[in-house]
């Protein structure tokens, strides 16, 4: 589903994502951990060419990001977003929230998107909030309607980028559950996060990086376990 | 000596009543053309395409940098003259007025525009819009809200600016003002009743905006 090839990023002078290659299979769970500043974030985002990828490949489903004739918003639209603030339309209701893109970019009916749309709201537990404004919503259930926006566009691949740590501690929980719930149904998730809970019960695969560069993978059994790398070690023994 | 009597200010009424539709409607006509400026090259000034940029920040800048009168009287007399063509006085002090709120209002958007969180855009390019779709649907809705304080300060800006163009001789406010003070001598009277109209429409705008703001900084 997703093959990245020895992808380089650099910000100006500095590289950030020095060499990075892993395939993602569908229906697979990865989870990306690793300290602040090692460049998770910034590997998510070259997933959708939100970053400009510098040198390498990333292949989505078979189109190469970086091919000049890939068409990057047919891409984005079947790889699904959720970022740690959440990114709520301020303007619109949620439920405008939901349906603008399948109106926009889909192309289809107001009828129709809201057909989909109420679905996935019931889903994440908001069905009462359709009609009300994002800034009237806990952070808990802004995130939640920022997945079901997401989904609303029936992705190939969600990427999460720490989905929780904007949020208060007791309001984590209803976020988790939804993106367990999403894993089980068999969507193909790549989830940057520090809730290492999550990662081990959920998660297939676990990426540690550090430093732009993947230190160790492995199913989380073993990550967490029994780590090979000092670094993950070090990491692991401050985190949990 | 100064005698206080009603008169002038009665009579002056007509004349002031006749000058203040004129006024309203080279502002209004004008702040609304120039609001069409504004975005256009508000949005070019946010182009990354050189020569876009570069030619919406020489417009932007010559226009802030040169006096109004000097614009008015470069559009009556300068640009006439030089195109050969006759602009009445309306025309050219819609023009005017137009292209100098224009400017100020390209970086009210641009601004505008800027204050919009990144994240916003991430957003909307995430789901597949283009970044037309992403400016139309998600960025300008939401910076159109932020425009309407500074909007509403360049409307009442604008609007006192007008009294300028009675230089040429516009039947304006300010205007007939002039004629009525020079031909009665009531200097004092006349400049009251003008200064009165104008806060006419600059007080309740003033109240307005700030209205505005207090409910949209609750928000
Ligand atoms: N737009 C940017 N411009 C310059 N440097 C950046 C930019 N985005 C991220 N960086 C830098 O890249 C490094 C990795 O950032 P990031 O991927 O956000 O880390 P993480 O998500 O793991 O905390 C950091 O040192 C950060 O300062
Ligand atoms: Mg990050």
């Amino acid at each position: 589903m997703i093959q990245v090839k020895d992808l380089h990023k650099s910000f100006g002078e500095t590289e950030v994502l020095k060499g990075l290659t892993t395939e993602i299979k569908e229906k697979e769970v990865v989870c990306v951990i690793g300290p602040s500043g090692s460049g998770k974030s910034t590997f998510l985002r070259c997933l959708n060419m939100l970053e400009e990828i510098t040198d390498g490949h990333v292949v989505i489903d078979g189109n190469d990001l970086t091919d000049p004739a890939t068409d990057i918003n047919k891409v984005r639209s079947e790889v699904g977003m959720v970022f740690q603030h959440f990114n709520l339309f301020p303007h619109l209701t949620v439920l405008e929230n939901i349906i603008l893109a399948p109106l926009k970019v889909k192309k289809v009916t107001k009828a129709e998107a809201e057909e989909t749309a109420l679905p996935l709201l019931d889903k994440v537990g908001l069905k009462d909030k359709a009609h009300v404004y994002p800034n009237s919503l806990s952070g808990g259930q802004k995130q939640r309607v920022a997945i079901a926006r997401a989904l609303a566009m029936n992705p190939k691949v969600m990427l999460f980028d720490e989905p929780t740590s904007a949020l208060d501690p007791e309001l984590v929980g209803d976020v988790l559950a939804v993106m367990k719930d999403l894993a089980e149904e068999g969507m193909t998730m790549v989830v940057v996060t520090h809730e290492m809970g999550f990662a081990k019960e959920v998660g297939d695969r676990v990426f540690f990086i550090d430093e732009g560069v993947f230190m160790e993978e492995g199913p989380p059994s073993q990550l967490f376990d029994n780590p090979q790398n000092p670094r993950t070690q070090s990491f692991l023994s401050k985190v949990l | 000596m100064y005698v206080f009597t009603t008169n002038h200010y009665i009579e002056i009424l007509p004349n002031l009543w006749s000058g203040f539709l004129f006024t309203l409607l080279i502002t209004i006509t004008g702040v609304a053309i120039g609001f069409v400026l504004g975005a256009i090259f508000g949005l070019m000034r946010l182009s990354k395409i050189k020569i876009v940029y570069g030619i919406a920040t020489i417009y932007v800048e010559l226009v802030r940098g040169t006096p109004l009168l000097v614009q008015i009287f470069f559009i009556y007399f300068g640009l006439s003259d030089f195109m050969n063509i006759n602009l009445d006085k309306l025309t050219a002090s819609i023009i005017a007025i137009a292209a100098n709120a224009g400017a100020y209002i390209a970086e009210i958007v641009r601004g505008a525009v800027q204050s919009v969180d990144k994240g916003q855009t991430e957003a909307g390019r995430s789901l597949g819009l283009s970044s037309r779709q992403t400016m139309l649907y998600i960025i300008w809705p939401q910076a159109l809200r932020r425009m309407i304080p500074p909007l509403g300060n360049q409307f009442i800006i604008s609007l006192k600016d007008t009294s300028l163009f009675s230089a040429i001789a516009v039947t304006d406010l300010m205007y007939e003002g002039r004629q009525y003070a020079s031909s009665t001598f009531a200097d004092f009277e006349s400049y009251i009743m003008v200064a009165i109209f104008y806060l006419v429409i600059t007080i309740p705008s003033m109240l307005i905006l700030r209205q505005y703001e207090r409910r949209f900084e609750r928000e």
